[in-house]
Order: C-alpha cells, then sequence, then structure tokens
C-alpha cells in the first residue's frame, strides 16, 4: 500500500484527476478534475433523465384539454435520447478507467525510480501516438451515429411494442415487452404462416437467384474462351451492358416488358397463337419471372469474372492435359472448373447475401405482388427484405420488422461468418479471432 | 464428316447461340430507346418501330424490290417531343440536378472518410485496432435498413428530414465498412519499405500519405469513387425515406412514379427520362469496368 503505483490508483479511483495531482502531472490532473467537475454539474441531471426515459419509456400520454391537445411524453424520442446518453455515458466510464491506469503506470515507473513526464513530453507523446485516431475519428463519428446507433436502436424496437395501431408515438405510449414480439411472430397465427412463406420463398429466391446467374455465366464465360470465337470484345461488351445499366432504369422496363396486358412479350406471345402469359399476376409466373429477369441481370458479372479467371490460367495445363489424351469435357471438369470455382467461391456466397436482400428488384418489379390473402401485409414475392419495408413505411409494425431484421442477421452472419474463416483475412497474424 | 468440318460445324453453331443471345440481352434497351422516340404516350401503342410498314417491308423483300423497301421505311414516325416535354413540363431536369448533386458530394465524402480509415487500420498500430476492424465486419453483415426507422428519426430531429445533405450523410455512413475494408486490404500488399524511405528522407505522415501511398492506390481509389457515385443512382429505398418533396426527388423516385402512379400513361415519357439517365451511367460504368471487377475481386479475397 506505500508504493507510488497503488497510492496513484487509489486516488484516481476516488476522483478523476487526484492519482495525476499525486503524481505531480498537474495539467493533466487538473484538466482530468475539470472534466470531471463539468459533467457532475452540467451532465448529472440530463443523464438521470434520459436513464429514466430508457427505463420506462417515458409515463404520461397526450391528453386533450378541451381543444388544445397537450403533449405526453414521446416514446421513440426518449429511447433514442436514451441510446445516445447511455453510450456517452459509457465512453465518459472508459476515459475514468484510462485515467485511472494513467495513474497506475506512472505510479509503476515511480516505483522504478524513473521520474514522471511532464506534460509537454505527455503531448509530444500524443501527438505521436495520436495520428490514426485522428485518421479515424471522421469515419468513427460517421459510423457511430449512422450505422451503429440506428443498429442498436432498431434492435431495441424489437424488445418493444413499436406498432400501429395503438403504439405509435406521439398519440400513446410504447412499452418494454422483452421477448412477447419474437414469441409472437413464431405464435401468432397471422404473423407465423406468413413468416415462413416469406422465409423459404426468400431462400428459395437466394439460392435459385445465385446459382443460375453463376451457372449461365460459366457458360458464357466458357464460350467466349473457346477456340474460334471471332469478335470476342464485341460479343463481351454487349453481354456486360445489362450490369452497367442502372439497375432501377432496367429493373423498371421490364416491368413494362412483361406487363401482362400491354407488355411487348405476351403481344409476341398472342402473336406466336399462344395464351397470354400471366408474367406478373400470377404466383407461380412472378416468381420464374424474377429468377428469368435475375439471370438477365446477374449473368454478366459472373461472365466478366470468371473469362478473367480463365485468361489467367497457364496454357501448359491445357497442353499437357491434350497429350495426357484428355478430353475437351475432362479439360474443363478437371482444369477449368476447380480453379474457377476455387477463385469465385467467396464471391458466391457474397451474391447470396446480396440476392438474399434484393429490394430493388422485388418491390420495382413485382411490388411484391401479386396479393397473397394468406399473408398479413405481404405478397406472393416479398421476400423478408420487402416484407420489412412493407411493415415499417407502409404499415407501421416496427417491432415487428426490427425482429424480423434481426432473424436475417443472424441467417446472414452465420453464412459470412462461415465465408470468412475460410478465406485469407482471418488467416493473417495481424487480423483477428 | 470429317474433324475440321466438324470444327467449323460448331464455331458456327457457337456464333449463331451468341447471337441469339445477343439479341435477347439488348432487346429491352432497343425497347426502350426506341419507346422514347414513339409518338404518343402509352405503353400499348409503343411500337419497336413505331409506323413502320410492314406488309410493305415483306412485300418488298419479296419482290427483291429495293424501292418498296425503302418505301416502307419513310412512313416511321420518330418523335423528340418526349425530351422536350421532359424539360419543360416535368421537374426532371431538376431530378438530374439533384441526383447529380448528391452522387458527387457522396463520392467526395465517401472515398475520404474510406481513405483516412483505411490508411490508419493498415498503416498503424494502435490500441483498439482490432476491436475496430472486427466491428467493421460485423457491420457489413447487418441488413442496411435495419436502422432505417433510427435514421428517420434522427434526420427528423436534426432537421434533415427531405433534405439533400441528410442523404449524402446516411450514404457516406453506409458505404464506411465494406469499402474501409476493401481499400485496407489494398494497402495492406503495398510494401512498406517504400513508406519507411521516404519516412529516413524525412517525410511526415500527411506527405507519405499523398506522395506515396496515393499515386499506387489509383485502381483502388477509382474503384471506391466509381462506385460511391453510382451508388445514389441506383439507390430507391433511402431516397424514398428521406425525401419528401417533389423537387428534392431524385431520378430513381421520379421515373418510378412516372409508371406506377397512373397505369402506364407516361410510359413514353419515362422511357425518354430512363435513356438520360442510362446511357452517362452505362458509359461511366463500361469506362472504369476494370476497375470494378478488379475491385470486387479484391473485396472477396479478403
Amino acid at each position: 500500500m506505500r508504493s507510488h503505483k497503488n497510492r496513484g490508483t487509489l486516488l484516481s479511483i476516488i476522483f478523476m484527476g487526484f492519482g495525476q495531482l499525486y503524481h505531480r502531472q498537474f495539467v493533466k490532473g487538473g484538466l482530468f478534475i475539470a472534466l470531471e467537475i463539468y459533467l457532475l454539474l452540467f451532465w448529472t441531471l440530463p443523464f438521470r433523465n434520459a436513464m429514466w426515459g430508457l427505463y420506462t419509456l417515458g409515463e404520461t400520454t397526450q391528453t386533450r384539454v378541451g381543444f388544445t391537445i397537450v403533449q405526453g411524453d414521446h416514446s421513440i424520442f426518449l429511447l433514442i435520447e436514451g441510446i445516445i446518453f447511455l453510450i456517452c455515458g459509457l465512453l465518459f466510464l472508459w476515459m475514468y478507467v484510462l485515467a485511472i491506469r494513467d495513474a497506475r503506470r506512472v505510479g509503476f515507473q515511480r516505483d522504478q525510480g524513473k521520474k514522471a513526464n511532464t506534460f509537454k513530453q505527455t503531448w509530444t507523446v500524443l501527438a505521436d501516438k495520436g495520428f490514426p485516431y485522428f485518421l479515424l475519428m471522421p469515419s468513427v463519428l460517421f459510423t457511430a451515429f449512422l450505422t451503429i446507433l440506428p443498429l442498436i436502436f432498431g434492435i431495441a424496437i424489437a424488445f418493444t411494442n413499436y406498432s400501429a395501431p395503438n403504439h405509435i408515438p406521439p398519440a400513446s405510449l410504447v412499452d418494454w415487452v422483452g421477448f412477447q414480439t419474437f414469441i409472437d411472430l413464431f405464435n401468432m397465427k397471422t404473423w407465423n404462416r406468413t413468416f415462413l412463406g416469406v422465409f423459404s420463398w426468400t431462400i428459395i429466391w437466394a439460392v435459385l437467384a445465385t446459382v443460375t446467374t453463376f451457372f449461365v455465366g460459366l457458360f458464357f464465360a466458357v464460350l467466349l474462351n473457346s477456340k474460334g470465337i471471332r469478335f470476342r470484345k464485341f460479343w463481351r461488351s454487349i453481354y456486360i451492358l445489362p450490369w452497367a445499366i442502372p439497375s432501377f432504369v432496367s429493373i423498371l422496363i421490364m416491368r413494362n416488358l412483361f406487363n401482362g396486358e400491354f407488355g411487348p412479350i405476351n403481344q409476341y406471345v398472342e402473336f406466336l397463337g399462344l395464351a397470354a402469359v400471366p408474367w406478373l399476376s400470377d404466383p407461380n409466373w412472378a416468381k420464374f419471372t424474377l429468377v428469368l429477369v435475375n439471370i438477365w441481370f446477374g449473368f454478366p458479372f459472373w461472365m466478366v469474372l470468371m473469362s478473367g479467371v480463365m485468361t489467367s490460367i497457364d496454357r501448359e495445363l491445357y497442353q499437357a492435359a491434350e497429350v495426357d489424351g484428355a478430353s475437351g469435357r475432362q479439360r474443363f471438369l478437371g482444369i477449368t472448373l476447380p480453379i474457377v470455382m476455387f477463385s469465385t467461391a467467396p464471391l458466391l456466397i457474397m451474391n447470396f447475401a446480396g440476392n438474399f436482400n434484393n429490394f430493388n428488384l422485388i418491390y420495382l418489379l413485382t411490388q411484391g405482388g401479386p396479393v397473397n390473402i394468406d399473408y398479413s401485409y405481404a405478397g406472393s414475392t416479398d421476400i423478408l427484405i420487402s416484407w420489412i419495408y412493407k411493415l415499417t413505411l407502409e404499415q407501421s409494425q416496427f417491432a415487428i420488422a426490427s425482429v424480423i431484421s434481426i432473424l436475417i442477421f443472424f441467417v446472414l452472419a452465420a453464412v459470412s461468418i462461415w465465408n470468412f474463416r475460410r478465406t485469407r483475412a482471418f488467416k493473417e497474424e495481424d487480423t483477428m479471432l | 464428316m470429317n474433324r475440321k468440318q466438324k470444327n467449323r460445324f460448331s464455331t458456327f453453331f457457337k456464333h449463331l447461340l451468341l447471337t441469339f443471345v445477343a439479341l435477347f440481352t439488348i432487346y429491352p434497351v432497343i425497347w426502350i430507346v426506341m419507346g422514347s422516340f414513339n409518338p404518343g404516350s402509352s405503353l400499348f401503342t409503343a411500337q419497336v418501330i413505331p409506323g413502320m410498314n410492314w406488309s410493305l417491308f415483306w412485300e418488298g423483300m419479296r419482290e427483291f424490290n429495293f424501292h418498296t423497301v425503302m418505301e416502307s421505311f419513310r412512313s416511321i414516325r420518330l418523335t423528340l417531343s418526349h425530351y422536350s416535354h421532359l424539360f419543360q413540363e416535368t421537374n426532371y431536369l431538376l431530378w438530374y440536378k439533384n441526383t447529380l448533386k448528391i452522387a458527387f458530394w457522396n463520392m467526395v465524402l465517401s472515398t475520404f472518410l474510406v481513405v483516412t480509415a483505411a490508411y490508419a487500420f493498415s498503416r498503424f498500430r494502435f490500441p483498439g485496432r482490432k476491436q475496430g476492424l472486427m466491428t467493421m465486419l460485423v457491420l457489413q453483415m447487418f441488413p442496411g435498413f435495419m436502422g432505417m426507422i433510427a435514421i428517420y428519426i434522427l434526420l427528423l430531429q436534426l432537421n434533415l428530414l427531405d433534405n439533400h445533405w441528410g442523404l449524402i450523410l446516411v450514404y457516406a455512413g453506409g458505404s464506411i465498412p465494406f469499402n474501409a475494408w476493401l481499400v485496407k486490404g489494398y494497402f495492406d500488399t503495398l510494401p512498406k519499405s517504400l513508406e519507411e524511405a521516404a519516412k529516413i528522407d524525412g517525410a511526415g505522415n500527411t506527405t507519405i500519405f499523398a506522395r506515396v501511398l496515393m499515386p499506387l492506390s489509383v485502381p483502388i481509389l477509382v474503384f471506391v469513387a466509381v462506385s460511391n457515385f453510382i451508388g445514389p443512382w441506383m439507390d430507391f429505398i433511402f431516397a424514398r425515406l428521406v425525401l419528401r418533396s417533389n423537387e428534392n426527388k431524385t431520378l430513381a423516385i421520379g421515373l418510378f412514379e412516372m409508371v406506377t402512379g397512373r397505369g402506364n400513361t407516361e410510359f413514353t415519357l419515362f422511357a425518354a427520362g430512363a435513356v438520360l439517365v442510362a446511357v452517362p451511367i452505362t458509359i461511366l460504368f463500361m469506362t472504369f469496368q476494370r476497375f470494378m471487377v478488379e475491385g470486387l475481386k479484391a473485396g472477396a479475397n479478403k
């Protein structure tokens, strides 16, 4: 207990900066003390209010006195405010810990007989070591406020009953309900039927969309790379068009092409003497159309990627195979396919995740339709993400939408972690896990 | 059939297939371009070649009468009226300007944020680095729209709703995790000896970054810049969420409303609008195609 180290630590625990004063680092200690006094004086009350808000989500509802409306508590603003204050509080706590650790470290140095750094020395060290933090500051701020905060908020919403018609502020309050919304999603008939239907279609859709584009892309890459093809560049430029055109433009074009009544495709079909096809108005046809249109969108990416890989394969491999008497098919299965698969597999997973959340294609092409009377707020071709969109923006069912997005996160996180574990980033010593 | 003939036959067949699929690929493109020149306004009356006298055309073809064939083309009626209509009677030009502004500033802001973060993560070892990288990795897995309600309320409170800057901030914030990982991965591949040499010559951190690292990173920087420029042109969800008034709309919303609002009555107008959006973006994309492919590949390998 006699050492500088322990004394410095103890004093810092009592009040931020006391340890530094004890070490005769007056400027640093003074700054710490000033910070804590400032926070205690001006932030205690707001912080307590914010925590109350976070805990209760408001207690007074909006009331009406005669013709004037008396504002009550706004649960959602209280929630956000609470989260922000909680994060700031944790940051302060973290600084406090750093200050204590600093006092401990300096005390340890003094015990060893070294002198404590002067403020000037500290400043130079800080300026040098601080450069990466200085670089990171803007992106950390952006990420904190525009990605992390909304995410925490979104997760928090899943544990409330924030939904129309009875729990929409400012007219009424929102309460914490724990896992009730999760339970409802699986147990209540209105929700679980829709959830299971939409979820299974989402999986089927993501798999079909990924696999079809992958193999069509592979087919054309092989075709373009095969012997005797003329104007390779020309073909490639044409095939790459669907990838280059802004997707919302081409999806809207497709929507018109496949229009059941006036669309040119049905006009051609009828011209051939066949019955008009309900491309977008029959559930199964609509699903088929989505996959078909997605092939149009998706194959150029794979084609370009794979022809890149194929041109970089060593010619000698093929020559050796030919000498050994391997047929064209054997060469393809034995050399081309494994190499292409190896270098494109990680992207396959990314592509799956992309299709899983391909809001634009579904929403702009079918808007989730055609109508499905068995579903609540979802159409036959809605995938989870477009269902969430409808639930939030059109139906104000925020709680259930948040629960679903948490579930999406689990699916995608599982897939991505599995994927990342197999890629290089994971094996590098300095990265992670 | 000997081997040579067989080869020739298969090459012919391959070309036939390529041509056939190429037709399918460009059909929507041709159709929308022709649609924009179509007189009339609805989808129903739109034809691939408007006003073309097909019976005359086939007659000329049958009789090998060149004159008759030419005659059939003369009945084609193309019009530029939809383009002028677009500029004069809709807010199209304004939407275009809005989108351009959002795309440009998003490009500048995102690239700045991404590059500084990637540089710090790649070249410095500091407490919190591992945790930071891990956080970015996890953040990539969340659907961007999970935080939609919160973003909406945040922008509402900051008075940035229906404001382009609000949207730019949302885009820029969202682009950081993925792109920073990508660029960090690229920076990692650049040899450190170059910077050490520069340091010995007395260059500071900032100089090293600007003079040594930046010029070597052009491909990845172009990828980040172009993809962040194109991003806002393609986005529908957030634009729809944030922008409310007619004069603040972006092209994606404006065009969407043209063909979904009142039963396709403005189809040809939409076609003209789509052509004007798609052409420059497509050219941009084609120009930087190489970078796009390489960038994506790098992203996958990391």
